[in-house]
């Protein structure tokens, strides 16, 4: 089905089922640990052996030597994988570095062997027992230090301007000029990447625990140098991803080549320490951001330059995304610069580019307002835009910043702010209140699926969509039941496994859309051929309750489906309306703070956050989504970095004990409204992502309410007590 | 982690009789601390002692009104004792403050005293560590500090002692009983007990080889208010930045003892005589000749303004 034009009424429009907040419905398979995650597999497959990963001890460099023999000798070790013995490997499209490496060594804790034995504990032992002899290399692992030396890149990205930005901001009546910082991050999610590999001849089977199943298909083949169609990959549970799992990683590739050289089936996770530099991780920036503004508040110039580094062929991270787009202002300049740093590999993790962007730009637009003297809610409003400031011809589909903002300003109770700091004291606790601008675009790709009509009324929906927590299983089966007129108990969803249809994957907060809409165009199909196995015009045919029926006839979907079923598939693509109408989702993030007027600490009393991202699909996983979202900021704001050893060129706190996430004594209240909207442009399900939108300003605003509590801007993340405590209140 | 044996012992004495004939043994108890080590290879024993079955995790009064606490007390229990709610408030105070409701419920008292530093330099067995590997240098130094000693310090080692109850007993003046492999018991002050760095940081307390605590033995109540502060990033489950314990008497004077800062929970006696005069002296005294570094400093003034609220809430 191609989506070209923006949607009318269809069948999703009666709500019956979508829209509606019901459970998930693999919630059970979750709550009695029967839902199969990717380690835990024992069924799939008998004789499973199991790997344990060596990470490289050094962060650049060579490996003169490694000595397998000890390790060899450990009763029950099957076989040692190393570069030397692995066979010639490519590499995919979506890894920077290799993911077995060696003798070259390109990060910390690169996989540079796995040691297959027959127990977890037999693997871990004898990996203790290979002595590797390295030569170390001198590496760039200081950000900050390369900053001013990095050039424009066609890696980087051209720089966007709009207007004469240096000019408009040198004569700028109200000027800011301020540089922010924000740290490494780690997605910490609580299953840690795991794979089971088992080769049938030349075929391999994979399960595994991954974001995006073609994409991953793809490059395993490729690594391996085998035909993509000899690859068969299953992922139906993800204990958490964030950006993490999108691609290939080291756990799948060791699987494979452990199980070749076992010669049995191999299991492989890696440990909690291994995570963190093993992985990818959400590169550090550095932003410098300028505003001008009139005094009476309207943005004249703003420009907004991000630097980052990463391995050698990496990206950027685009912290500067939003700034393109979310307020108005005739003289704009953004910018990206990049350079190479030899630490492990930066890429996505949840909301990249805005997630960082937003925590530098929301302060900035918070101490623009307080230069101004105007209340911080109000200045964004008065520079709202409805149309791509950088093309005035195209307007944004929907965009309802100004009421996510004004709607959470009455519910927080916003005018009760006193807008001078520090002025706010409730016992021990210095309180404040801090708002930001939540904004993420809605990305749109193709997507498809297949249903099936079997003869007990039951619809069964394949697609290698995945649910990462997110509730993928339950949208797509109110979607399917909403289409075909059945309850909920009448769908099985079967989800990430390679042998179903492609769909857009769990990442960029595009998966509900573009998975729900693929299961709605292969549900019109599939309503098409119910009716015409019924006999019934299948342009009149109404679907509810069962039964299709038309011109007064009216048959169950049982009946219809004859004995062997029906069977429909079809993908979702997507014209150019995404480039007639800019799409994006808009949020307004309220935060109350309290700070400990001796000690400095910082918690939490009350977050609120008011979302406008098209039509909820379901509302409570959705506000699950959202509420996770914005726990994830208040640890981006507070806590969470990923602490360069800039003498060896690692991540040193690379355990959940050290890199600190929040816990449940750090999230008192937390509350999410979502605006009633639809919007056609994105798809047929007139819905749009809201998984990340969640994350995006929350940091800000809570940096925004420690400085309404205590009077001190810090600009440099995690805002932590210490870079407090000089500008608290004597005690 | 290594391949070890086990053996379940059968008195304190003939356990550390074992440890003490077996090279690289160790006991276990809770194992909260010791097991995470072994899987990261970071402890190696080649054998086990496990003291479960002894009893010793009963609480119970001494003959001059003070309390003697079982080496294998639970955290969980000893924190919920009604004698030690009632005269030994800190000490509740800090188990509660300390790691979570699952550890605390298998963590026993000795083995609280005995764990390790969370320095991350020793959890990471690719970097030089003269704790894990006495005589390979120290990377903390010159890396990430943050967390680390700002007094007591050498140039071997500037990691801290993690626990809060430890902290709170130094504060009480707990005594510390063990029996040797030759079956001798003896009574060490807890001042007494843990060691400063110096040149052999891997060395962390004075037990003698094989020697097996088997109780803490707290002195009569001394009254007073009891507060223990502990100050973290996120509001549980953090070691702490610092903590202050503090035994507040209604005429001002008092007792103060510190976590976070050292290699040992930290007291100065002699800083305890300004305690009428309010923290800015106590701190002086107490942190006279820290060496912080440029990433710590901030514990400085951290510790002198939460013992400035610690003393405010006791006298409120």
């Amino acid at each position: 089905m191609k989506f070209d034009t923006p949607a009318t009424t269809n069948p999703i429009d009666q709500l019956k089922v979508v829209g509606k907040p019901v459970d998930r419905i693999d919630g059970p398979l979750k709550t009695t640990g029967t839902a199969p995650y990717a380690y835990e597999r024992h069924d799939v497959v008998p004789n499973q052996a199991y790997g344990h990963v060596i990470g490289s001890a050094i962060a650049k460099g060579r490996i003169a030597s490694i000595d397998l023999t000890d390790a060899r000798r450990v009763p029950g070790v099957l076989a040692i994988v190393t570069a030397d013995n692995a066979g010639k490997l490519g590499k995919g499209d979506y890894n920077t570095a290799t993911l077995l490496g060696g003798p070259e060594v390109e990060h910390y804790h690169q996989a540079i062997a796995l040691v297959v034995a027959e127990s977890f504990e037999q693997a871990r032992a004898a990996a203790g027992l290979v002595r590797v002899d390295y030569v170390r290399a001198e590496g760039v692992f200081d950000l900050a230090a390369i900053k001013d030396g990095m050039e424009p890149s066609e890696a980087a990205g051209a720089d966007s301007e709009v207007g004469d930005f240096a000019g408009a901001f040198a004569s700028a009546p109200v000027q800011l000029d301020a540089t922010y910082t924000t740290p490494d991050q780690t997605h910490a999610m609580m299953e840690p990447p795991a794979s089971i590999a088992a080769w049938r001849g030349d075929r391999l089977i994979v399960w595994t625990s991954n974001q995006m199943i073609d994409w991953t298909v793809g490059d395993l083949a490729k690594t391996l140098g085998i035909p993509k169609d000899r690859v068969t990959l299953a992922s139906p549970f993800i204990g958490g991803g964030f950006g993490g799992k999108l691609f290939l990683r080291a756990d799948t590739v060791l699987a494979a080549l452990g199980a070749r050289a076992a010669g049995r089936p191999v299991k492989v996770a890696l440990t909690r320490p291994m995570v963190a530099n093993n992985t990818t991780h959400r590169p550090a920036t550095i932003q410098r951001i300028r505003i001008g503004a009139t005094p009476d508040g309207r943005i004249t110039a703003i420009g907004h330059e991000s630097w980052s580094g990463n391995l050698e062929g990496g990206k950027p991270e685009n912290a500067i995304q939003q700034t393109r787009l979310l307020y108005a202002g005739a003289n704009r300049l953004t910018g990206k610069r990049l350079g190479v740093l030899d630490l492990p590999e930066g890429n996505a993790m949840r909301a990249p580019g805005e997630t960082p962007g937003l925590m530098a730009l929301e302060i900035a637009m918070d101490e623009m307002a307080h230069k101004l003297g105007i209340d911080p809610v109000e200045f964004r409003i008065l520079n709202d835009t409805q149309v791509d400031p950088e093309k005035a011809n195209r307007p944004f589909s929907q965009r309802q910043l100004v009421e996510c903002l004004r709607l959470g300003a009455d519910k927080f109770g916003w005018n009760k702010r006193d807008r001078r700091t520090g002025q706010t004291r409730d016992g021990r606790w210095l309180v404040g209140q801090g708002v930001a601008a939540a904004f993420r675009n809605n990305q749109v790709t193709e997507s498809a699926a297949r249903v099936r009509l079997d003869n007990q009324g039951i619809v069964t929906v394949e697609t290698d969509m995945t649910d990462i927590g997110t509730g993928s299983y339950t949208i797509i089966a109110q979607t399917a039941a909403e289409m075909i007129g059945v309850t909920l108990d009448k769908v099985v969803v079967r989800l990430g496994d390679s042998n179903f249809p492609v769909s857009a994957g769990s990442g960029g907060q595009w998966g509900a859309n573009c998975s729900t809409a693929g299961v709605y165009a292969a549900c019109v199909k599939l309503r098409e051929a119910v009716a015409r196995n019924a006999g019934l015009n299948p342009v009149e045919a109404a679907f509810s309750d069962g039964r299709v029926s038309a011109a007064g006839r009216s048959v169950t979907l049982a009946e219809a489906a004859d004995g062997a079923g029906i069977v429909a598939e079809d993908v979702i693509e997507f014209g150019d309306l995404a480039k007639k109408y800019q799409q994006s989702t808009f949020g307004a993030h309220y935060v109350e703070v309290g700070v400990d007027v001796a000690t400095a600490e910082i918690r939490v009393r009350r977050m609120l956050a008011v979302c406008a991202a098209g039509r909820i699909l379901n509302p409570k996983s959705a506000r699950s989504q959202v509420i996770g979202a914005m726990t994830m900021g208040v640890g981006a704001a507070l806590m969470e970095d990923l602490v360069v050893d800039k003498r060896h060129g690692f991540f040193i706190n690379h355990d959940l004990a050290s890199y600190e996430v929040p816990v449940h004594a750090d999230i008192p209240s937390q509350e999410v409204i979502f605006l009633d909207e639809t919007d056609p442009i994105s798809s047929p399900m007139k819905a749009k992502g809201v998984g990340e939108l969640g994350l995006c300003g929350v940091g800000a605003a809570v940096a925004n309410a420690i400085h309404n509590a205590t009077g001190v801007r810090v600009r440099d993340y995690p805002v932590t007590l210490d870079k407090l405590l000089a500008g608290m209140p004597e005690v | 982690m290594r391949s070890f044996t086990y053996e379940r012992a059968s008195s304190p004495a003939e356990a550390a009789a074992a440890a003490a004939r077996t090279s690289g043994a160790k006991f276990i108890a809770g194992g909260t601390n010791l097991l995470d080590l072994m899987k990261l290879e970071i402890e190696t024993p080649t054998h086990l002692i496990d003291v479960n079955g002894l009893a010793l995790d009963r609480i119970e009064a001494t003959p001059d009104g003070g309390l003697r606490v079982g080496a294998l007390a639970r955290n969980t229990d000893l924190a919920a004792d009604g004698r030690v709610r009632r005269d030994y408030a800190l000490l509740a105070r800090a188990l509660l403050a300390g790691a979570s409701g699952q550890l605390r419920n298998k963590a026993t008292t000795a083995g609280n005293l005995l764990q390790r530093t969370r320095c991350p330099y020793f959890y990471d067995t690719n970097q030089p560590c003269n704790k894990r590997e006495p005589g390979s240098g120290c990377s903390a130094i010159g890396g990430f500090t943050r967390q680390l000693a700002v007094i007591g310090t050498s140039g071997a080692c500037i990691a801290t002692h993690p626990s809060d109850m430890a902290v709170a007993m130094r504060a009480l003046d707990a005594t510390v009983e063990t029996v040797s492999p030759e079956g001798a018991t003896r009574a060490i002050p807890i001042a007494e007990f843990h060691r400063l760095p110096g040149d052999t940081p891997h060395v962390e307390t004075t037990l003698a080889p094989g020697e097996l605590i088997t109780a803490v033995t707290l002195p009569r109540p001394v009254g007073g208010t009891h507060v223990y502060r502990k100050v973290r990033d996120r509001a549980s489950y953090a070691f702490a930045l610092v903590s202050v314990a503090a035994i507040v008497q209604r005429d001002g004077s008092g007792r103060v003892a510190l976590g976070g800062v050292a290699h040992k929970p930290w007291r100065v006696e002699a800083a305890e005589a300004d305690m009428p005069r309010g923290a800015k002296a106590v701190t002086a005294g107490l942190l006279a000749g820290a060496q912080p570094t440029h990433e710590n400093a901030f514990k400085l003034p951290l510790v002198e303004r939460t013992l400035a609220a610690v003393l405010t809430e006791a006298r409120s």
